[in-house]
């Protein structure tokens, strides 16, 4: 007892305490004695009565036990559990788990129960020597007796410490600040105020940029970074022939309104909202998610302003009037996963989803690890528990819901065709008499539901409903006179196809709904539909949103309202906040970190690692900015553009820091061997989406219709077979093959193995920044997968078709094609030898020469020639160079 | 090599991945103007191979895992932990006390007790009990320990089994297989360092279950498969012979070289490398799967021509291939492979208990047996830890979801009490840990948790499941979350 109360824990009190430091030290190892004998009785039993006692004094009683035992981590440094037992207010204010000071009741005081070890398990202090018993029935008293706490000089001077506002002492919580344009020296090397910057820290460190890389690796880098494919042959002609001063300009401007400027964006921003066409999990298929990405695209082509990108995404559903567009746009939320295994807590995964909503808001816009105060206060950044939920509480009250969703021309012929479709519909249903189970298939369901005694096989079926058709409990709770006519539809169609789990497999055969279920499919295929979109709109009547102790929705904690971190500026409205005002606070002029973090990760794409080399991190615990007034200025720049991507996007490539050589230096490499000086370009491989659009666009087989649905290329036998329920995707035919990597279907348990082995992200969760790895699977990859092969045969036909001279000319042609440049000596040689190699074991094994190069394709040209040059083409599609931005 | 300059080098290897150029480059830079690109270049590109082998952090027991991964939730009741109380219970609910808080997948606290129907007998000097599903797996019973007190806190497959490989019941987390190749490399140099194998259904976990999640995708597992390529695109496109591939590999290399020459990034050296790597593996996968080299005595002791159980069968499923993988571990393990996981799945018998798991039984024992005694005869047990379990158990009270004739009962999921047993790299056989309650409810003794495997596991190849970390998203993450204890009474 005299240790623990002279412990390091304890802090000496203050000259204005009324008891020394040694005094204190007596009394305390004095009390349990003292009060041994006066309460002998009492104590044993822990309950001494309150009225026959002599009153507690709390600052010579109860203050030294506190301290000594408790303010370690309930004080001023650190508040385990939202706690802090050294100031009067916060301490009858509870914490996390709700009040643990309940005057006058010590018996249900939490204080207590914890101390003396009532509740199983739970014993305070963790570690550290336990409260005697003589401490325990003292702070029983002292709460008995009315807790009283008089505000003294003490007390007063933690409350000052506690009240003050937490001081925003990194460096990212700090508004950015427009910097003055630093002085250079070198000033005909820079091209706009983002040069000055790079310039000024080049200088300051003895060394100068590089040289601006050759004109024909500047468009290939301008088309791979703004557009996502390499220049065409004729663009780079174009481009070298153009000697106007503005040339560079006016490229960017052109490829700046290429539609296929969206599609390149549009990946970058789907990484972030964890986009897939299926659910994860056990992982069926969400057959609407594309119409969210087919937004996003069109957002991005239509540049719209990147605060009402965000809004509409945020809380399209709250804006007013809002219209279908926006209400789509919020479909970004519905990119979590979703958890349809039978069997399952619902709640359970809905909670988790909440989690990932209020994560992928930190990680995306704050650029902050807001999920490490889910279970805890964050250990390093100012967001505290009560905080982390508090940001949760704004999506603790949406239903998810899909919307008709339109594009242009669907409508008419929809609804020109319905009445036909009913009819068809109805004659189909009118031909199965097992529909007349129906009704009483839904009143055993609804039974199941209300009680708990009846057979397991009805109650895992009215589960199932749950589990496995997204409003269908609701549906079956109206009044069938109340339902849609698309209600009805949605109902009998589960009907049809669920009627299997409450019958055994012979009797659903027998009752014909099997082919019931695969003709309705067949007849609605003939139909036109209309797309249709995953939203969310605001529950009518939200739950209350609690802390869960732990991170454990089973534990609720203290209530909380919506609300963002106070170390942030405030909200507008603080009375009851919606999405809506989360939305317009992110993107408040006066949010240090939405353009911070913004602008950050623009600037990873184009040079490989951000200005923040820790892009999903802007904390205590992530980098520091290689060159922080460049990255206020550009942050400003973005806010005062009015948040315009497009224009930020013009401003990077065109600056002269951009446009150099990324050809590494000898003399940099001791002072900068990760280039985070910017003294040159940076050499990026490509992300697995563009190796395989640059593959088809060099051959030629690109299909380049922008927006729709998901594709399926062309998988390997067995592949389906390694993750569940692959089966209702159908591979893709015709032109749809040849459609850009974007569009591959996304199934979160069995990634297309090509962008998996690229290191696409799983879509488990926001992705900051992606990996560039170098293995041997994507070596096997690129040599023999039969896509890029076929890609091989038809980038040698486009070089026979396209360049008839003769056989070093067409080596050119293909390295304009491929390279956007012209071979060297060596290169030539090297790839002259080997295509005569080539003809040569083709005419020794004259068999493989149809299986190389169908021969029907061929016109004119010798067959082992032109088979050679299928070898070729592999060669150049599988060069470093043409999977690499220079 | 102490965890400081274990550490040391990872930042090294680290920062050589990830920077184009970097610290490597500089030394390279010289070594290539005093003695070209020959020699020199292997090494350091050994440095920048991901896979290179590293010391483990303090003496090993293990070298190798195979990891048996019986996804779906194998019967402990009927397999591993008799429990002959039940009988006395059969047909009853489970009184009130030890329902309160109970909560399962599928059925009610209240559904009935159904004692297991399988005989059980003792085997092996130390007189371990295993069912009759299971004669040749009991045989082994002196090199097995049995651990009877696991559980976990997911009750559901996905989670589930992602707990069980990946440590976290959510999707994106690095595998077992992902972080021992990261703290170790791989031994083999044309083989992956981490190989899944599968058979029987597809899993709920899918490639979640081997996924390199944050970790590099040099760490991610790689499958192989039973129809076609073994090795995604592991054969030459058609028409192409070796020969034509090899000329097509050696213009790559010298054209990448040149450019190499011109633009001195490290990555295009390291680009040459994978394409040699992926051209070994072309044939040295195709010599692993070549069962024919193996004497008829082996395979029959897998029993990999045994004829399909007619079950089995009639749900498609290969019935021998869970006896191919077994043999093809071993292979693996004697070429170098860290870690193998071999998946069979589905033990998820909610109905038909008895028949299906007569079924998977009738797969999986025998070739089993046959995997510990040959790498026991062959001296490869000592280093190969050998771990057979699922992802829960199930239920000691009775499932009734089918309609249907016959005997349709089965169990539901029991994540509070689990069966599974490891074998080899230096853990003690012939004892059985932990114990449940007279019921198979709940455990009675020696709570093992699956973050306390993961921690055994790691600690028998020698790495420190607290020091075995990976920096992401701000946060140092671990196989073990934040949780794990090494069981030292599994250890010898």
């Amino acid at each position: 007892m005299l240790t623990s109360s002279t412990g390091p824990e304890s802090r000496p009190p203050t000259q204005l305490t009324p008891v020394s430091p040694r005094k204190l030290g007596i009394l305390l190892a004095s009390l349990p004695l003292l009060f041994s004998i006066v309460f002998a009785q009492d104590l044993t039993q822990g309950t001494p009565s309150s009225q026959t006692s002599p009153r507690v004094d709390f600052e010579t009683s109860v203050r030294p036990i506190l301290s000594g035992k408790c303010h370690r981590c309930h004080g001023s440094e650190l508040q385990l559990g939202g706690l802090r037992l050294d100031q009067r207010k916060a301490a009858l204010s509870g914490g996390y788990s709700g009040l643990v000071i309940l005057p006058g009741e010590s018996a249900q005081s939490k204080l207590i129960q914890l101390v003396s070890g009532e509740i199983k398990g739970k014993l305070m202090p963790l570690d550290g020597p336990r409260l005697t018993p003589a401490e325990v029935a003292l702070l029983r008293l002292w709460i008995d007796q009315g807790a009283d706490w008089p505000e003294t000089a003490l007390s007063a001077e933690a409350a000052s410490t506690e009240e003050a506002p937490r001081r925003q002492t990194h460096w990212s919580l700090r508004p950015p600040e427009r910097p003055e344009l630093p002085h250079v020296m070198l000033r005909s090397w820079v091209r706009n105020p983002i040069d000055t910057f790079v310039l000024e820290r080049l200088e300051s460190e003895g060394t100068t940029p590089s040289p601006e890389a050759a004109r024909s690796t500047l468009i290939r880098r301008l088309y791979l970074d703004l557009i996502g494919l390499p220049p065409p042959p004729e663009a780079l002609e174009a481009f070298l022939a153009d000697h106007r001063p503005d040339a560079y300009e006016r490229l960017v401007t052109h490829l700046l309104s290429s539609s296929h400027y969206g599609e390149k964006w549009a990946r970058h921003w789907l990484d972030l909202a964890r986009y897939a066409d299926s659910d994860g999990y056990n992982d069926g298929p969400r057959p609407h998610a594309w119409r969210y990405r087919h937004w996003v695209i069109q957002a991005l082509n239509g540049n719209l302003p990147f605060d009402q990108f965000t809004i509409q995404q945020m809380a399209g559903d709250l804006l007013p009037d809002a219209t279908v567009e926006q209400r789509v746009a919020t479909g970004f939320h519905r990119n979590t996963l979703t958890q349809r295994e039978t069997g399952t807590d619902r709640e359970e995964f809905r909670v988790k989803q909440i989690v990932d909503r209020a994560n992928t808001v930190g990680a995306v816009w704050l650029g902050l690890t807001v999920g490490c105060a889910q279970c805890h206060d964050h250990k390093y950044d100012p967001i505290t528990q009560k905080e982390y939920y508090r940001l949760y509480a704004f999506f603790n009250g949406d239903k998810e819901v899909n919307i008709e969703a339109p594009l242009p021309g669907e409508m008419g012929p929809y609804l020109q065709q319905s009445p036909e479709y009913q009819r068809r519909r109805r004659e189909l249903l009118d031909q199965y008499p097992a529909l007349a189970l129906q009704p009483q298939w839904e009143a055993r369901l609804l039974e199941a539901a209300s009680t708990s005694e009846v057979d397991l096989i009805w109650t895992l079926a009215w589960r199932k409903v749950g589990w496995l058709f997204d409003g269908g409990q609701e549906i079956l709770r109206l009044d069938p006179s109340q339902r849609t006519q698309k209600q009805k539809d949605q109902l009998s169609d589960y009907f049809v196809g669920a009627y299997n789990h409450v019958v055994d497999k012979g009797k659903y055969e027998e009752l014909g709904l099997a082919k019931l279920k695969e003709e309705l499919v067949k007849m609605r295929a003939e139909f036109p539909s209309l797309s249709e979109a995953q939203t969310l709109i605001p529950h009518s009547h939200p739950p209350t949103t609690h802390l869960h102790l732990r991170g454990d929705f089973r534990n609720p904690g203290i209530e909380v309202r919506p609300g963002t971190p106070a170390v942030l500026h405030p909200l507008l409205s603080q009375t009851a906040p919606t999405r809506l005002e989360l939305a317009q606070w992110l993107v408040s002029k006066k949010n240090p970190l939405t353009a911070r973090v913004t602008v950050n990760r623009m600037w990873q794409e184009f040079f490989g690692t951000g200005l923040v080399g820790t892009a999903g991190d802007f904390g205590v615990r992530g980098e520091r900015p290689s060159h922080p007034k460049l990255l206020d200025w550009l942050a400003t720049e973005f806010m005062s553009s009015g948040w315009n991507l497009k224009q930020m996007h013009r401003l990077i490539v065109e600056s002269a820091t951009y446009r150099q050589a990324s050809k590494l230096r000898l003399d940099l490499q001791e002072l900068d061997p990760a280039n985070r000086l910017l003294a040159r370009q940076t050499r990026l491989r490509l992300s697995a989406e563009l190796i395989r659009d640059s593959v088809l666009a060099a051959s030629n087989l690109l299909y380049p219709v922008v927006g729709g649905k998901s594709i399926l290329p062309p998988l390997p036998k067995g592949l389906a077979d390694l993750g569940h329920r692959f089966q209702g995707w159908e591979k893709s035919q015709g032109k749809d093959r040849y459609r850009r990597g974007l569009y591959v279907l996304a199934k979160r348990t069995a990634p297309y193995p090509q962008l998996m082995v690229f290191d696409a992200p799983d879509a488990q969760e926001s992705c900051t920044r992606r990996e560039r790895s170098t293995t041997a699977l994507q070596a096997l990859n690129l040599l023999n997968d039969p896509v890029f092969f076929e890609a091989a045969q038809a980038l040698a036909i486009r070089l026979l078709q396209e360049e008839s001279g003769d056989v070093q000319k067409r080596l050119e042609y293909g390295f304009q094609v491929c390279l956007a440049r012209e071979p060297n000596s060596t290169e030539t040689d090297r790839l002259l030898r080997y295509y005569e190699q080539q003809r040569e074991i083709l005419r020794q094994e004259p068999a493989s020469i149809a299986k190389v190069l169908p021969l029907e394709l061929i016109d004119k040209t010798d067959p082992a020639s032109a088979a050679a040059w299928v070898g070729v083409s592999s060669v150049l599609l599988n060069l470093e160079e043409f999977i690499t931005r220079e | 090599m102490n965890l400081q300059e274990f550490k040391q080098i990872q930042t090294r290897r680290h920062f050589l991945e990830r920077c184009a150029g970097g610290l490597g480059m500089a030394a390279l830079w010289n070594l290539l103007a005093q003695e070209g690109l020959a020699g020199r270049l292997q090494t350091e590109l050994a440095q920048v191979n991901p896979l290179h082998p590293r010391a483990p952090h303090f003496p090993a027991t293990a070298k190798n895992v195979i990891f048996l991964f019986m996804a779906g939730a194998p019967s402990q009741v009927d397999l591993f932990d008799p429990k002959p109380e039940l009988k006395k219970w059969e047909g009853l609910p489970l009184p009130p006390s030890m329902t309160k808080d109970l909560k399962l997948a599928f059925i009610k606290p209240t559904a009935e007790i159904w004692a297991s129907q399988r005989e059980f007998r003792r085997y092996g000097e130390c007189g371990m009990e295993f069912s009759d599903l299971l004669p040749h797996t009991a045989k082994c019973a002196d090199d097995i320990c049995m651990i009877r007190s696991m559980y976990t806190d997911q009750f559901n497959h996905h989670p589930g089994q992602l707990m069980f490989s990946c440590g976290a019941p959510l999707a994106g987390r690095p595998a077992m297989g992902s972080w021992i190749t990261y703290g170790l490399g791989s031994e083999s140099q044309n083989l992956p360092g981490f190989v899944v194998l599968s058979s029987g259904d597809p899993t709920h976990s899918g490639s979640k279950a081997w996924s390199n999640g944050f970790l590099p995708s040099s760490y991610q597992g790689v499958p192989f498969r039973s129809g076609g390529d073994p090795v995604l695109y592991l054969s030459n496109p058609e028409g192409i012979s070796e020969n034509s591939q090899r000329a097509r590999l050696d213009v790559l290399r010298d054209l990448n070289q040149e450019r190499f020459a011109d633009a001195g990034d490290i990555e295009i050296a390291s680009r040459i490398a994978s394409y040699e790597l992926a051209f070994r593996m072309q044939s040295a996968a195709p010599e692993l799967l070549d069962l024919s080299q193996e004497p008829q005595e082996i395979q029959n002791l897998y029993g990999v021509n045994n004829q399909p159980d007619s079950y089995a069968t009639a749900r498609k499923t290969n019935s021998n291939q869970f006896a191919i993988n077994c043999l093809l571990a071993r292979r693996m393990v004697e070429r170098g492979v860290r870690f193998v996981q071999v998946t069979h799945s589905s033990w998820d018998d909610h109905t038909e208990l008895n028949k299906r798991l007569k079924s998977n039984c009738e797969m999986t024992d025998q070739p089993t047996a046959a995997l510990l005694k040959d790498l026991k005869q062959r001296g490869l047990l000592e280093d190969t830890l050998v771990i057979w379990g699922g992802e829960f158990g199930r239920t000691p009270m009775v499932e009734r979801s089918k309609v249907g004739a016959g005997d349709t009962r089965g169990r539901d999921h029991h994540p509070f009490a689990f069966t599974l047993w490891m074998a080899g790299g230096g853990i003690r056989g012939g004892q059985i840990v932990g114990q449940t309650d007279e019921l198979g409810l709940n455990i009675q003794k020696d709570k093992i948790h699956v973050h306390d495997l993961h921690a055994t596991i790691l600690h028998c190849l020698g790495l420190d499941h607290e020091q075995l970390t990976y920096r992401y998203q701000g946060r140092d993450f671990r196989l073990t979350d934040v949780a794990g204890k090494v069981v030292h009474q599994l250890l010898v």
